[in-house]
């Protein structure tokens, strides 16, 4: 009833749609890091399906030699290996630095800290931050 | 017989990776997520993947979810949505017995 390459493919690219729109439409900073890791998962899970054939073994040789059986492609494999030890590393440093911006603003809703990060470049660059996108000195004209 | 097996496997980790997005509990959103990872786990077995079901289970179900709820005890969201009058009434128990 079901091809079962389909049904992985189908998977993975729901796990993609959700980790992305997960990323896009979400406000809390955690959450985006939560969406990054499944949209990690969806991807990783497509690229092993890029090299699988359902008849191949896995691609451990245990037998002769001279007498190699079919074997599925180990190169997206090792490329799925490295990807899923880096993108941890890659959740480990978004998770530090969503704790500093807890610690430096207080917050961890996207909206406001990008207010609050709008609000200290105004107040760095001593401009009021309702006239800073305006083109200035048009009372001087 | 397997198609069967993987489709439910692919249900369950939708289903994790849903609720990983909208549950209010930042914690169970969490463990939501590892419920995904470990479902890919089971999927690269079958996929002749041993090496990667492997690392998966190690470092993405084992290693990734530590550290998002360490991150998350450090961030003050550690919440467990226990009723109170449900730890109350443990508490009692545990002192009667």
């Amino acid at each position: 009833m079901f091809d079962i390459a389909s049904i992985l493919f189908a998977g993975a690219t729901g796990l993609l749609v959700i980790g992305i729109g997960g990323m896009v439409l979400s406000e809390h900073l955690y959450r985006m890091l939560l969406a990054l890791a499944i949209a990690e998962a969806g991807a990783n899970l497509m690229l092993v399906l890029a090299g699988f054939k359902w008849s191949a073994s896995a691609p451990i040789i245990t037998v002769s030699v001279e007498s190699i059986p079919a074997m599925v492609d180990p190169v997206p494999q090792a490329m799925v290996l490295t990807a899923i030890v880096i993108g941890v590393g890659v959740q480990a440093l978004a998770l530090t630095m969503i704790i500093r911006i807890r610690n430096a603003y207080g917050t961890l809703n996207m909206r406001e800290v990008k207010l609050k990060m709008e609000q200290e470049f105004a107040d760095m660059a001593d401009l009021p931050i309702e006239t800073r996108s305006v083109p200035a000195r048009n009372d001087q004209s | 017989m397997i198609e069967w097996l993987l489709f439910v496997i692919v249900m369950i980790m939708l289903a994790g990776a849903l609720m990983a997005m909208l549950m209010e509990n930042l914690l169970a959103a969490t463990v939501a997520a590892s419920i995904v990872s470990l479902g890919l786990t089971v999927i690269f077995v079958f996929l002749r993947a041993p090496d990667v079901a492997m690392t998966e289970a190690a470092v993405g179900a084992g290693l990734s979810s530590l550290i998002l709820a360490l991150g998350l005890k450090r961030l003050g969201l550690w919440k467990l949505d226990v009723p109170s009058t449900a730890v109350k009434a443990d508490a009692q128990e545990d002192g009667k017995s």
